[in-house]
């Protein structure tokens, strides 16, 4: 006993131990581990002083400095269980505060618990009620709630409007008790009691934000509570409910938007009038002058001082844009100017409202003003910007872009902000419209050259991605190219080292697909007279190299690989030579190489310098990618292995005979070089279309191929091999033609046949001059830093563009009638469906089954007593009366307009990924239109286009609708309103 | 749950109040905390006080060397939650008078209290200072 006292009088308090951490000279988290020690030993103390004032200090550095107390939670139950208040209240708070589902004591305090809540001294109950909010299980719910059921209906308020509010977790973990206390709770709704409403209103909006359906037949009282209310807390969890509400019942809506309206236009609180403001935009959204209201006030939101009511007042226009686009437009001064918001949250929230406005008029004026923003922001706000107009125009298959050369070339443009770290994005649309939009072909070729022969962008490791996408598409369409060596020598330059091995395995890849591109010319050079390609090669060699870049890169060519000796043979010979043929040739461009006598260029001519330039480009690839073959990736050894054989196999036919000789090969026809290269051309023009997400599941199962077999064998074996890195690129191509539908094949067979290798015939009069081609004013950099490449203008002001922006959405409005455009949109390839992976629709998930089925039962039984609303007869008797009126009608209008609810949210992502592969533009502009209009109300010529695809659309509606209606129709009773 | 958690953090970015309506593991508090305290506490007098990380949205405001941080769900009113948490600071000055950083670190279990008062399972239950106080008067008097 007396060292109990002891202990008791040299204890330190919880005010000593702060002090002492206030003070303290041995650094804080010592001292916390030797007040953790200190603890440890007091709490074991058998007097409860002792122990409880341990306990208070434990969980104070529990809850400030995170110190661990788990291990005291049998101290933790033995206090609250003391007989003195203060003790109990400590150890209340150290549980609340530590004990959670997987304490192992928590099966100990039930009695306790249970004892608390029948205590008649208020302030224990409310200890064991809030203990029970925070920690109850399955168990202690389903055990106390007798108790807190009885406290439910108590007239001490203190005790009741915390027993309110304990239910909801009660709730939660164990959704029997419902059938028990939900009549109670409901009781309470009518409590006159201010603080009781409070509590029991805030537990219903959390209630029916999970599953609003069960609590339509609440209505009544909710609406009372709407219009009888003063208290604005209150007030702004009950519009939540009737936002939930209202969406599921029309008449609803026609109740409350007046009492809204009401609140919004008298109300002197802020809160109260942007929760009218949101429950209008959100779930009254049909009531013209109510949103008129809405969006005025939300004009007063934007032009405030307080950044706060700007930022709400952006948020509460984003929620508008989608089925109010004019209330955006009629604000977008004040958006624009948010762009240059010191806040970067309200910079973000106008830019996606921004984007929102942004139609096909003039996305390409609104993305320009946006790109020179993005060069002046910071880097964070910079990408935002590129990410949000990247994904603007990518939505839905590039809806919005018509002028695809503009979109590839802006892209271009992204890709060489300084800033950009969108490149996994870029490089999959660059590649995605590669495969989509035959037209921009072109374009996308030439943006990706200048991407690819830049030698400075290969230093910045963010660009890697879209390089990668420029060579792929450089290789693959190579065909219409206005100069393949060039892209060639792209490819080739020597900093391409710098790229990961899964990308640099792309570049020679497309390395190959060019050559095979050339040498195909080359022997079809003869089949017809001198042909625009020629003259195009010729045309394009101006801008050549200096011999200081051939003579660098060939010694970093040098460096890097270390079998370089073994090729020895050729190489000096032809280093020489085709520097010696660069020294003459870079300023005399008539002068043929080998001391010919120079003549007007003729087709021999024409022929010899194609032969030369050939020669050239195979002793090239020969001396870039020899050292490869030691590489130590496995793809790009195996791709330099094969574009090198294929070199030495064309070299050996062609590299030593004489100009006749060469005119011989290529008139004889049937050689094995000749026959190598069709082969490969006809394996390289097989066009690459996108890929059905669903593809995969077209293909018939073989005969024989059992699927079900376990694998988990080849698991174990393949387990910790690591998949290549995923190059886009890495499927066949020939499979892919037969995973897309009927219509798209078809179109990809027409364009196969089309005008592809026609455009080869005559030579071109070109010679390669040096090794590696680098503009001629670029040459200089060299270095591993790449320079900015767009300077932001200095010179042009925020202002002047947000003026701009302000101009530019003006002609948002005008998009209903769009002026015809110059250019039609090109065809854009979309598949059957599976475009984008599949959108489920989001139903009301299933988890609450237990709750919503509990709280029907409850509310359908309580329906039929009248006690439910026994506390006010006046109130009963009218609404008894509107119920007689209503009821018949309820039934049939609630089926209509649940199936009119119900049908936009399935349609929508069928009609945008059920569009068929040629979508030309005027039929996409139905579809814009179907999807305002309703299904029935067509205009003839609309039905006639998209007959077929109409009646499937029906046939949907008819198949889901009479389950919708049997689904729904018990659910909702008829209920007084 | 409306609330998901009350903070009360200095400018050094040390906790001095931390509650919790649901639970996390002290790691995972400790991350939160640390995280939200980085960016709240950035942010300059002229922006907005909502900022949204991972699934909450922080309501935060400054009271002289203290911010009160709050983290509430995606559909809860801002602004409630700012006049909220002045309500809260205008209780605690009623009660310590000219409330100040070493009252609440003094008084942990006393904010504690007025918390659990206001804010029961994510709800906000009480909102009339009197009502909030009258209660924690009367325990300081029998204890």
């Amino acid at each position: 006993m007396s060292g109990s006292i002891m202990e008791n009088l040299f204890q330190r308090t919880l005010e000593d131990l702060i002090k002492g951490m206030r003070l303290q000279l041995i650094g804080e988290s010592t001292f916390i581990s030797k007040a953790t020690e200190e603890i440890r030993r007091e709490i074991k103390s058998t007097d409860q002083h002792t122990k409880s004032t341990a306990l208070h200090k434990l969980s104070y550095l529990s809850a400030v400095h995170a110190v661990d107390m788990s291990w005291a939670c049998f101290h933790v139950v033995e206090v609250m269980s003391s007989s003195k208040f203060a003790h109990k209240r400590i150890g209340y708070h150290a549980a609340s505060q530590s004990f959670h589902d997987d304490t192992p004591v928590l099966l100990l305090i039930t009695n306790q618990l249970r004892k608390d809540l029948s205590s008649t001294n208020d302030f224990e109950v409310s200890l064991a009620l809030d203990l029970l909010s925070r920690i109850a299980t399955l168990d202690l719910a389903r055990d106390l709630t007798p108790e807190v059921f009885k406290l439910l209906s108590t007239a001490r308020v203190f005790v009741r409007k915390k027993a309110i509010a304990v239910v909801l977790r009660v709730f939660d973990k164990y959704p029997d008790a419902v059938r028990v206390c939900f009549k109670r709770l409901v009781e309470n709704l009518e409590s006159s009691d201010p603080q009781v409403v409070t509590a029991v209103v805030g537990v219903f909006c959390e209630l029916a934000a999970k599953d609003p359906k069960s609590y339509l037949p609440l209505a009544p009282e909710f609406y009372r509570i709407l219009v009888d209310s003063k208290n604005n807390w209150v007030l702004i969890k009950v519009l939540k409910v009737f936002a939930k509400l209202a969406p599921l019942e029309p008449r609803l809506g026609k109740r409350i938007v007046e009492p809204v309206c009401d609140h919004m236009r008298r109300s002197g609180a802020k809160s109260l009038v942007f929760e009218c403001v949101r429950t209008v935009l959100t779930s009254l959204s049909g009531y013209e002058s109510a949103v008129k209201l809405a969006v005025e006030k939300v004009r007063e939101l934007l032009v405030d001082q307080d950044p706060n009511l700007r930022y709400l007042g952006l948020q509460a226009l984003s929620v508008a844009a989608p089925e109010h686009l004019w209330a955006v437009m009629e604000n977008k001064e004040a958006v624009v100017k948010s762009l240059s918001d010191d806040d970067s949250n309200i910079k973000i929230e106008s830019l996606r409202l921004l984007m929102a406005m942004v139609s096909e008029s003039h996305v390409a004026d609104i993305s320009r003003v946006l790109l020179n923003y993005a060069l002046k922001s910071d880097p964070e706000f910079c990408n935002e910007i590129l990410g949000s107009i990247l994904m603007t125009c990518s939505r839905n298959v590039y809806e919005i872009v018509v002028d695809f050369d503009w979109y590839v070339s802006l892209l271009g443009e992204m890709a060489m902000i300084p800033n950009c770290i969108k490149g996994e994005e870029i490089e999959t649309q660059l590649v995605d419209i590669g495969m989509r939009v035959k037209d921009a072909r072109m374009q996308l070729v030439r943006v990706g050259r200048d991407l690819l022969i830049d030698p400075a962008l290969l230093g910045n490791v963010h660009l890697h991605r879209i390089l990668c996408a420029a060579a792929w598409v450089a290789g693959e369409y190579v065909e219409v190219a206005s100069n393949p060596f060039e892209l060639m020598d792209a490819l080739l330059q020597p900093r391409t080292s710098l790229l990961p091995p899964s990308i640099r395995a792309v570049y020679i890849n497309s390395a190959l697909k060019i050559l095979i591109f050339c040498l195909d010319c080359y022997f079809h050079q003869n089949e017809g007279s001198a042909s625009w390609y020629s003259d195009h090669l010729a045309g394009g060699q101006s801008d050549l190299f200096s011999v200081k870049n051939d003579t660098e890169a060939a010694e970093l060519a040098m460096c890097e690989g270390s079998n370089y000796e073994h090729h020895g043979d050729f190489n000096p010979r032809n280093a020489t030579e085709s520097s010696e043929d660069l020294s003459v040739e870079n300023d005399v461009d008539r002068v043929a190489p080998h001391g010919q006598t120079s003549t007007p260029p003729t087709l021999s001519v024409n022929k010899n310098s194609m032969h030369e330039s050939i020669v050239n480009l195979l002793n090239r690839i020969e001396l870039i990618l020899g050292p490869l073959i030691s590489n130590q990736d496995v793809e790009v050894l195996e791709r330099a292995r094969n574009i090198l054989s294929l070199v030495q196999l064309v070299k050996e036919e062609i590299i030593d005979n004489s100009v006749q000789s060469v005119v011989d090969i290529v008139n004889k026809k049937d050689t094995r070089v000749t026959a190598i290269i069709n082969l490969l051309r006809d394996a390289f023009t097989t066009e690459l279309g996108p890929v059905s997400t669903s593809a995969q599941g077209r293909i018939v199962l073989p005969d024989g191929l059992v699927l079900e077999e376990n694998l988990d064998d080849l698991q174990a074996i393949c387990g910790d091999i690591e998949l290549p890195s995923s190059s886009l690129f890495g499927a066949g191509g020939p499979h892919l033609t037969t995973t897309l539908d009927a219509s798209s094949s078809n179109l990809l067979k027409n364009e196969e046949s089309g005008p592809l290798k026609e455009s080869t015939s005559l030579i071109e009069h070109r010679k390669r001059h040096g090794l590696y081609y680098l503009p001629s004013e670029k040459s200089e950099i060299v270095s591993d830093e790449y320079p900015p490449a767009n300077d932001p203008k200095s010179n042009s002001n925020i202002n002047d563009e947000a003026a701009e922006l302000v101009k530019l959405t003006e002609q948002s409005l005008l998009l209903k009638k769009r002026t015809n455009q110059t250019k039609p949109r090109p065809v854009v390839v979309r598949l059957d469906d599976g475009d984008v992976a599949p959108i489920t629709v989001k139903r009301p998930e299933p988890l609450d089954d237990s709750l919503s089925g509990a709280i029907k039962d409850a509310l359908l039984g309580s329906e039929t007593r009248p006690s439910m609303s026994g506390s006010s007869p006046s109130d009963k008797s009218s609404r008894k009366k509107e119920k007689k009126k209503l009821s018949t009608r309820v039934r049939s209008e609630m089926k209509k307009n649940v199936v009119d609810a119900e049908n936009p949210e399935l349609e929508n992502p069928n009609s945008s990924s059920k569009n068929h592969g040629h979508s030309h533009t005027k039929e996409r502009r139905h579809q814009g239109k179907e999807k305002i209009v309703e299904g029935e109300e067509h205009d003839q010529r609309e039905k006639k286009k998209s007959g077929h695809r109409h009646g499937r659309r029906k046939t949907h509606q008819r198949a889901k609708s009479p389950l919708n209606v049997v689904s729904q129709t018990p659910v909702i009773p008829d209920f007084l309103l | 749950m409306g609330i998901r958690f009350v903070l009360m953090v200095n400018k050094q970015g040390q906790t001095r109040l931390a509650q919790y309506y649901e639970y996390l593991t002290l790691e995972e508090r400790r991350a939160l905390e640390g995280e939200i305290v980085r960016k709240c506490l950035a942010r300059n007098e002229q922006q907005c006080s909502f900022v949204e990380h991972r699934n909450y949205k922080i309501v935060y405001r400054r009271y002289a060397s203290l911010f009160f941080l709050v983290g509430v769900d995606d559909d809860e009113n801002e602004l409630a939650i700012l006049e909220f948490i002045h309500l809260l600071v205008e209780t605690m000055d009623r009660h310590f008078g000219n409330v100040c950083e070493l009252d609440i670190m003094f008084h942990l279990e006393k904010a504690h209290f007025m918390l659990e008062e206001m804010v029961m399972n994510g709800c906000i239950v009480e909102t009339s200072k009197s009502n909030i106080l009258t209660p924690i008067q009367l325990m300081d008097k029998t204890s």
